[in-house]
């Protein structure tokens, strides 16, 4: 694991010396989880969740959203109704 | 392709299809198509830190039954997962979706092409949320987020299909399954049904899968037809000429119609998938399951074969009738208005599809209702009008609506077999044509004919034909 490049996919800047710091941290904590690792789980059933909560649904029924000024309260920049961003690139 | 070929094909869609919801997948704003730019949203579908997202019911039940269709496994634990990305259709920077539990597994889509079925395998469907529509401008892009959180499904197929041709077939097969289905309104103008196409080619000789190059978004299946006509070559050419494919995502220009690849990004493909904690696990018991199961609609090659068996309907007429729903609908409601069966199958894809293909309408944009035809059909059965006279009204129906009896009566389009009427028209045809009379006498049968044209004429189409021909015969051979 390289601490720059889980910044980059989380779009971070980190200095060289934040980029030292964090390296160690990190590993700390990947050490820890695969300490767990070790740990014998045959027969535990893997979860995605801590609680057994299953079937959480809504109806579907619709209403209307929000009022659109209030939608675009927070747009540092909007046109034509749209939240406007820098030209996105392919 | 030809058999001679010797390179092989191998094609796999990703097709992500909008279901036919009333509200989004997390929220209740509504699924529409066409609003104002973000006033179809909320915090939740906008992505605001801390809004919770809530499982639409109607989008598991909806992917089930399309799995059900296809003849998928539906798994009885589901879960949903997130899948990181940055870009500006999706501001929490990741989109929910299912990784390794998805609600269907397997499956297939039976496709014919140049008469030759074959069987595409399905494998696997999933559900996730759609994503905001990008807007570009010159020198910025906008954002438009009545789209994000619509409920997408999407039906990734095995590399099984080998042409352009077939995946066309496919797109095809599975658009008319669903919407007979009803789980989507399959309107491909509003963007219901996209795909992601991942191709290769490899030598006949070689068994394992050729590298692959991926052409992303595509919105028409012409679209889908041309850019694989040209990757296809494209890939082959390069394999002829000694180079490598490169892994990549490509393009397609629809305009010069070539593939071109996209700035290749670093990580694009670590999505880093981990399990959503704010939604819960999707359990569906065997009862629930067969429940959808007994709701599933008619699908198209059932009702071909009923439309034969109990309409008494030509195959013909059967498979240009099914085609499209809508059409076999208002088929079927017309025979409930009391048309009969033929008539009806006649009328339908004969001036119903002339003139819905002319103005490149759907049925529902057409003002003639089931009714109306039927209505037409009967003033026809009984006499009460003649051909031309119920193509003039189902014109008039066709565009404006209206009740087929009082368009008659307002245009005095009514058919005239009162005798003696006939009689005056007839006998004036007669004097006035000296010749025509003289040529028919004489073994000539086309003069019949003409006198017969200026005795319509003379009515102004409101003869009854059949009536005329009698009344001639009985002057001319009397
Ligand atoms: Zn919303």
């Amino acid at each position: 694991m390289d601490v720059r490049d889980v910044a980059h996919l989380a779009r971070m800047h980190i200095t060289a010396e934040e980029a030292t710091l964090f390296q160690s941290q990190l590993e700390h904590i990947l050490d820890h989880v695969r300490d767990l690792g070790e740990l014998d789980l045959d027969g535990v059933e893997p979860t995605a969740h801590a609680v057994a909560v299953q079937n959480v649904f809504r109806v579907d029924e619709a209403r209307p959203g929000l009022p659109h000024a209030q939608v675009m309260a927070n747009a540092p920049q909007a046109r034509n109704g749209l939240f406007m961003v820098p030209r996105i690139l392919e | 392709m030809s058999g001679a070929n010797p390179y092989k094909v191998s094609i796999g869609l990703e097709t992500h299809v909008q279901l036919k919801t009333r509200s989004k997948i997390w929220c209740a704003c509504p699924n529409t198509f066409g609003s104002d730019p973000n006033t179809d949203v909320c915090p939740i579908c906008l992505g605001y830190p801390g809004s919770m997202p809530v499982l639409n019911a109607e989008a598991v039940k909806l992917t089930v039954m399309a799995g059900l269709l296809l003849g998928c496994r539906i798994n009885h634990y589901s879960k949903f997962d997130r899948k990181s990305y940055f870009y500006p259709d999706m501001p929490k920077n990741y989109q929910i979706s299912q990784y390794d539990q998805p609600l269907c597994t397997g499956g297939s889509v039976p496709i014919e092409v140049d008469g030759k079925p074959k069987v595409i395998r399905i494998h696997r469907i999933h559900l996730e949320e759609d994503v905001a529509k990008n807007n570009h401008f010159e020198t910025a892009s906008g954002v438009d987020f009545n789209r994000a959180g619509t409920p997408l499904m999407e039906i990734v197929s095995e590399p099984d299909i080998a042409s352009a041709d077939e995946a066309f077939a496919f797109l095809q097969a599975l658009k008319q399954m669903l919407v007979y289905g009803g789980i989507t309104d399959g309107n491909l103008e509003q963007g219901n049904i996209r795909c992601d196409i991942n191709c290769s080619v490899r030598p006949d000789t070689q068994t394992t899968l050729g590298t692959k190059t991926e052409i992303k978004n595509m919105n028409t299946f012409k679209g889908v037809h041309r850019s694989l006509t040209y990757e296809i070559k494209r890939q082959i050419e390069v394999c002829e000429q000694g180079g490598k494919i490169m892994q990549e995502t490509r393009r397609w220009d629809d305009a010069r119609g070539v593939t071109t690849a996209m700035r290749s990004k670093e990580y694009a493909h670590d999505y880093r998938y981990f399990p959503e904690p704010d939604l819960m696990p999707v359990v569906l018991d065997d009862a629930q399951i067969d429940e959808w199961r007994t709701a599933l609609p008619e699908m198209p090659q059932a009702r071909r074969t009923r439309f034969i068996t109990d309409f008494g309907l030509p195959a013909y007429d059967a498979d240009v009738l099914v085609a499209d729903k809508p059409i076999a609908d208002f088929f079927e409601a017309t025979l409930a208005a009391g048309a009969s069966p033929k008539a009806a199958s006649n009328w339908v894809m004969t001036e119903l599809l002339r003139m819905l293909g002319e103005q490149e309408w759907s049925v529902s944009e057409a003002r003639i209702t089931p009714t109306m035809l039927a209505d037409i059909l009967r003033l026809l059965d009984e006499g009460k009008i003649n051909n031309p006279a119920a193509k003039t009204i189902f014109s008039v129906c066709f565009t404006e609506g209206g009740d087929p009896r009082a368009i008659m009566e307002a245009r005095g389009l009514a058919q005239v077999s009162d005798e003696g009427a006939l009689d005056r028209w007839v006998q004036a045809a007669i004097t006035a044509n000296p010749k025509s009379v003289a040529d028919y006498q004489a073994g000539k049968k086309a003069a019949l004919q003409f006198l017969m044209g200026q005795v319509m004429r003379a009515s102004q189409g409101k003869a009854n034909p059949p009536k005329v021909m009698q009344a001639l015969k009985a002057q001319l051979d009397g």
